[in-house]
């Protein structure tokens, strides 16, 4: 059951329908299986790169498809429902070309960003460190400066696509003036002095790898220090603002694919001589799962039009990473309860997206800080 | 070069088939497509530009309104412009009309080099369209083609069958259709997609090819279809539980389907 949708124009449905031919054909049989190996799907993301699924939100004199946020992320969550390592590593990727896109120079972006945006690198964002999570401005990674430029040393953690990435954008400490002494570096990954640790050993999301990088006297131009010193903390938070909006829209699409894989199997499965949906039992429970996600589509939706509008959106974007992700967790384990013992094992998708729900909850800001985000907005009446 | 890659707007493989009460395809009811098999002919032609010659790749279709949704398709993947040929006269028509009214666009279109086809429509699936149209043209017509290479002046193809491979070249103009084994079709990339928006759709009736209306459509098919039935529903199979004659149990199971 696809979802219908109402898209702003006939180049979104177009491009819509052409995801769903993609996800259905190429992303969906090969989920299950490569998850369990832990395989990433390299060569189908260089393919969603050729297609121009790498470089949607960005401006189309780079090379990008300048498609407005309510469209791209709609995009991520169809690629979601169908294998959400994969939507994950289209959000990421963006994630980490956001700083240049937005604050480099317009040289920066004419040399690097058309590379970046246009199918074939792979980027990955690293800003936190194995003691600064939450509090993000406590990192200690080191940038110092010298004639060349800046000698990067310190250890990022949980990368995403560490380890197989081509560019990492890197966030370090420039001065020790809080999250004032914050800057930003875009480092190919063939740059001496780094190096990864073994991939996380992880509950989901096991098709993509996640490990640490470690940064050992790693030389960076002073060309690909983006925006100026000290500005790197907060083009992080900005960044994170718009990369909530896609782990709240992965979210979504992974309860979608949970809620279908739930009443396709209610309607089969009978009971007490009659299919288990027709048990108002089960019939509310499912109906409960279906509330729970087209609300949270509902809310991402109108933080990614508020984006799109340049209206202020922080405060949106906190509620529907919260309330999507919180939704997510919920349907999928309720997904598990309508297939039972069945939904226990291995045959069948739903203890897996179970398993990948719950990192929703943690990662691009917990959904302690969202609700920090959301308190402190009301506190201020800022909006 | 100039290509032309013959497209087919067909209801969804996937969806319930069924007929209107002229035994025609029901096309109201169902979502359409581009058949399936004529994408390879349409990533054929691409592979001829992508390989170096210039080539002009113009879509044809034939069929009511909407199967320009075919031939969209065909643009978002690279085809540089399309025919849509509708005409209500041509309702019913059977492949010999159909590969009359095609033969007439393809001539009007003019000194086309190449007209590439899939193997079959995924509706009809009686894969003699391709081959009438090169009689109605007087070109040479290569079936079935796993393996293409085009010059200037002719095609080489290679046909395989269960027991042999063949290699046949062909002059130019020729007809070629390809069969799902040829290559991978591309998707379209979404530079495509909005390139096609701006790429030219021509409409052609009868009239603008100078096909007699009444030589077409239902009442003009040499073909008619008398009855369509439901294939009827699967019955439950046997099963055959191993009680240490397994082996025995199946056996028996063959031999009285004549199978051994």
């Amino acid at each position: 059951m696809s979802v219908e949708r109402m898209l702003p124009t006939l180049e979104a449905d177009d491009l819509i329908g052409l995801v769903r031919d993609i996800a259905e054909r190429e992303l969906r049989p090969r989920a299950a299986a490569a998850e369990e190996a832990g395989e990433y799907p390299r060569d189908l993301v260089r393919m969603l790169g050729r297609v121009g699924l790498l470089g949607l939100p960005y401006e189309e004199v780079y090379g990008g498809g300048a498609q407005p946020y309510e469209v791209y992320l709609q995009v991520l969550e169809e690629l979601a429902e169908r294998w959400a390592t994969v939507a994950l590593t289209v959000s990421v990727h963006s994630l980490s070309c956001w700083p240049l896109a937005t604050h480099g120079t317009l040289e920066q972006r004419k040399r690097w960003l058309p590379d970046l945006i246009g199918g074939d690198l792979l980027g990955a964002y690293c800003l936190s460190e194995p003691q600064a999570g939450s509090d993000a401005a406590a990192i200690t990674t080191r940038a110092a400066r010298d004639a060349d430029g800046y000698v990067l040393t310190g250890t990022k953690a949980w990368i995403t696509h560490g380890g197989i990435a081509d560019f990492y954008t890197v966030f370090a400490r420039t001065s020790d003036n809080g999250s004032h002494g914050i800057s930003c570096f875009l480092v190919p990954a063939d740059t001496p002095g780094l190096s990864y640790g073994a991939p996380e050993k992880k509950m989901g999301l096991t098709g993509s790898p996640t490990t640490i990088l470690n940064l050992d006297g790693a030389r960076v131009p002073l060309e690909r220090r983006i925006g100026r010193e000290g500005d790197g903390f907060g083009m992080a938070l900005e960044a994170l603002n718009s990369g909530r909006l896609g782990i709240a829209a992965i979210a979504t699409g992974l309860g979608q694919a949970a809620l279908a894989a739930a009443v396709e199997y209610a309607r089969e499965r009978e009971q007490f001589g009659k299919p288990i949906i027709d048990h108002q039992g089960l019939g509310f429970l499912l109906a409960d799962m279906a509330a729970a996600v087209e609300s949270a589509r509902a809310l991402y939706i109108v933080a990614a039009r508020r984006r799109d509008a340049a209206q202020p959106f922080r405060h949106q974007a906190s509620v529907a990473k919260l309330v999507a992700t919180d939704n997510a967790m919920r349907v999928t384990t309720d997904a598990v309860q309508v297939l039972g013992g069945a939904g226990y094992t291995r045959d069948h998708p739903v203890e897996r997206y179970f398993r990948e729900a719950k990192v929703m909850q943690i990662f691009e800001g917990t959904n302690q800080i969202q609700r920090l985000v959301i308190s402190r907005m009301l506190r201020s009446g800022e909006r | 070069m100039k290509i032309v890659t013959l497209v087919k707007h067909v209801p969804d493989a996937t969806a319930d088939r069924t007929f209107t009460a002229d035994n025609t395809t029901d096309r109201a009811g169902v979502d359409g497509l581009l058949s399936e098999l004529d994408e390879y002919a349409v990533e054929e032609a691409l592979k001829v530009g992508d390989a170096g010659t210039d080539v002009e790749i113009i879509a044809l279709t034939m069929g009511p309104g909407g199967a320009e949704a075919a031939v969209k398709k065909a643009l978002q993947m690279g085809a540089d412009s399309a025919v849509h040929v509708v005409d209500d006269s041509l309702h019913g028509s059977d492949a010999l009309a159909t590969a009359q009214v095609l033969a007439a666009a393809v001539t009007k279109i003019g000194d086309v080099d190449l007209v590439l086809t899939g193997m079959a429509s995924t509706d009809g699936g009686m894969s003699v369209v391709p081959a009438m149209i090169a009689e109605y043209l007087g070109l040479a017509h290569v079936g079935f083609v796993g393996e293409l290479t085009v010059s200037d002046t002719a095609v080489t193809a290679r046909r395989d069958d269960d027991a042999a491979s063949e290699t046949i070249e062909a002059a130019l103009p020729a007809v070629v259709s390809v069969t799902d084994q040829i290559n991978e079709p591309r998707y379209p990339s979404f530079k495509g997609i909005m390139a096609a928006k701006k790429k030219p759709v021509e409409t052609w009736t009868l009239a603008d090819l100078g096909v007699d209306s009444g030589a077409v459509g239902l009442d003009a098919a040499l073909c008619v279809v008398r009855e369509v039935t439901k294939r009827p529903e699967r019955s439950a199979g046997s099963v055959v539980t191993d009680e240490g004659d397994g082996g025995t149990k199946l056996a028996e199971f063959l031999a009285a389907q004549k199978l051994i």
